[in-house]
């Protein structure tokens, strides 16, 4: 009998630690198939943020950092510029990639560093307990904007991949999504192609991926599907953002 | 293959860490010690080998971290304000158990400070310097010569122990001009094989990680633990000390770097005109050379400790003597530089 489906070899078989229905399992699982895919499970070095995905080195087959949080750009930089033909991507959320590590962020991809960056926008801090990130939509409710974000005191939700997508040093940036099927097929599509785009040594890719976080946003995990739609990716629209591949 | 030539000491640094087999160097702009990153940047591109100006101080050292984790002699260089943004990095690193290269070219603090040489870096170079509970080799240079032995002694006690090392020079050593026996390393340079701990792809092998986050009940403390048992090593084989005079001496000078230059002319007017007076030179300044201190306090008639700071290094002579003499000190903050005429008027007072 022919197997349909199993676990990645990319995937360990240790349980994750993830609220019911976070997307972090759903892109480290995309993750794992795109390397299997390619073939490249054995050169690949992973970079960890801090944040929830913080223990994603015991998820994944291959080998996989650490990094002080919002640094993850710049090791990944030391990485591959020592290491240049093994695959070598980042695993970050928005506080991560877009708050205290923006500057990192920013010129790696000016750099045009031939490395991939996964960008996990679920408009919350996970981890600490549901914090406003860079991210958070306006008028959101989260543990430091009790009353919503009002853009007077806490300023809007920050467009990171459209900026990035204005430095010359970057190749290909794509937002996708994981709050259904039809998405996550894309999603993974373009999770491929940033990494063929790293693979071809054209340069930089990041994707952005809109992730389910139903425990910061206190609803149920089918309302946070709908969440997704509805709020985000009004504020975040989905499409390439930018493809010079 | 041996060839003297004058050089600045920020220089010397680069050429002794290149010859040592930096393969990676990550540096940002900050007087007094863009002489380094100027340097790195046309010598490593002559070696073949990676130079960036990083988008800041963070950035640098986590590169240098990046670097050192996929198997490289990595080394960063900046001067105290600078140092300061490094100290995470650091302590990852530590905590990691990565080796690295951390060069602090010091000058005036607190704050912005000023451009000229000092010393008030010590307490933040030699108590670990960023969070948590740990601790670093530090290496004070006292001439330019020095700035190139130590480069590469360096990342050889880096490797040795998996741990960053730090070498504290000041601008004063930094911009001075010597001559340097450069002594090309090449058995130093095929450092990047047998390291059986750095991620460069699972091939044949299990997958590895690198971090300093133990979450599980006592994995930490574990952890701390482990690290604890390479200090003590450190400690008991890492000493390193200039002893000059000590047999007959009466009073003993100690001083780093710039200040021990100082201490030493100082010394020799102090012998012409007939006072026994010695110098101790720490070149670790951790682990200190305590015993030497100790050794000594029972039989002198003081310390005379000499610092281009408000008193730092003062406190580890003074633990060293346990009271068994007095430890006197003298020093100038802010880049005021030590004098030898104030140093003979109080070795004359101490005397008397």
């Amino acid at each position: 009998m022919k197997k349909l489906f199993s676990r990645p070899e990319s995937l360990t078989p240790k349980r994750n630690l993830y609220c019911p229905g976070c997307g972090h399992g759903i892109v480290h699982r995309l993750i794992a198939e795109v390397i299997d895919e390619l073939g490249v499970r054995e050169r690949t070095i992973g970079v960890a943020p801090v944040g929830c995905a913080v223990f994603v080195y015991d998820y994944w087959n291959f080998d996989v950092t650490e990094a002080a949080h919002g640094r993850p750009p710049a090791v990944a930089t030391g990485i591959k510029r020592v290491l240049s033909d093994r695959i070598v991507f980042t695993y970050q959320g928005d506080g991560d990639l877009a708050a205290i590590g923006t500057a990192e962020t920013i010129h790696a991809a000016n750099r045009g560093e031939n490395i991939t960056i996964i960008f996990i926008n679920n408009g919350v801090y996970g981890m600490t307990g549901g914090q406003m990130a860079p991210t958070t939509l306006v008028a959101q409710k989260t543990a430091t904007t009790p009353l919503g974000r009002d853009p007077k005191i806490a300023g809007y939700p920050i467009k990171i991949s459209e900026a990035l997508g204005q430095l010359e040093g970057t190749v290909y940036i794509e937002r996708v999504a994981v709050n259904s099927p039809k998405n996550t097929i894309k999603a993974k599509r373009a999770i491929k192609k940033a990494f063929q785009t790293q693979l071809g040594n054209k340069g930089f890719s990041l994707v952005e991926v809109l992730s389910m976080c139903p425990t910061g946003w206190e609803v149920s995990p089918v309302e946070a599907l709908r969440w997704i739609e509805e709020k985000m990716i009004p504020t975040f629209p989905l499409g390439v953002i930018k493809d010079k591949t | 293959m041996e060839n003297r030539i004058l050089m600045k000491g920020n220089h010397a640094v680069s050429e002794g860490a290149i010859q040592a087999g930096c393969l990676a160097y990550f540096g940002y702009p900050i007087t007094p010690q863009n002489e380094i990153t100027a340097y790195m940047a046309k010598r490593m591109g002559e070696e073949g080998r990676i130079f960036i100006q990083a988008e800041s101080e963070i950035a640098a050292i986590n590169m240098v971290f990046g670097a050192s984790l996929a198997g490289a002699r990595a080394m960063t260089s900046s001067s105290s304000p600078g140092i300061s943004l490094k100290q995470e990095g650091i302590s990852y690193m530590v905590g990691c158990e990565l080796p690295g290269v951390i060069v602090n070219i010091q000058r005036g603090g607190p704050g912005l400070g000023n451009i000229s040489g000092a010393q008030g870096d010590y307490f933040q170079a030699t108590r670990g310097g960023g969070h948590g509970d740990y601790y670093l080799i530090v290496l004070a240079p006292a001439s330019v010569q020095e700035m190139y032995d130590l480069a590469g002694e360096a990342f050889d006690l880096a490797d040795k122990y998996r741990n960053p090392v730090i070498v504290l020079a000041d601008g004063i050593l930094g911009q001075m001009l010597e001559p340097v026996n450069i002594v090309k390393q090449n058995s130093r340079v095929n450092y990047r094989t047998k390291k059986d701990w750095i991620l460069d792809g699972c091939k044949g092998r299990k997958p590895r990680m690198v971090r300093s986050l133990l979450m599980d009940e006592g994995a930490l403390e574990v952890h701390n633990w482990k690290l604890n048992e390479k200090y003590e090593m450190m400690r008991k084989s890492e000493v390193r000390v200039e002893k000059e005079n000590l047999e007959d001496a009466e009073l003993v000078l100690v001083g780093y770097g710039t200040s021990a230059r100082i201490c030493k002319e100082a010394m020799e007017t102090a012998r012409q005109r007939g006072m026994r007076v010695g110098l101790v030179r720490p070149i670790t300044l951790w682990p200190f050379p305590e015993k030497v201190i100790a050794k000594n306090a029972d039989r002198l008639k003081g310390f005379l400790v000499v610092e281009m700071s408000l008193g730092q290094m003062v406190e580890d002579v003074r633990l060293g003597a346990s009271g068994k003499c007095p430890v006197y000190f003298y020093g100038r903050p802010g880049g005021g530089i030590p004098e030898v005429d104030v140093i003979l008027d109080k070795i004359e007072k101490i005397l008397r």
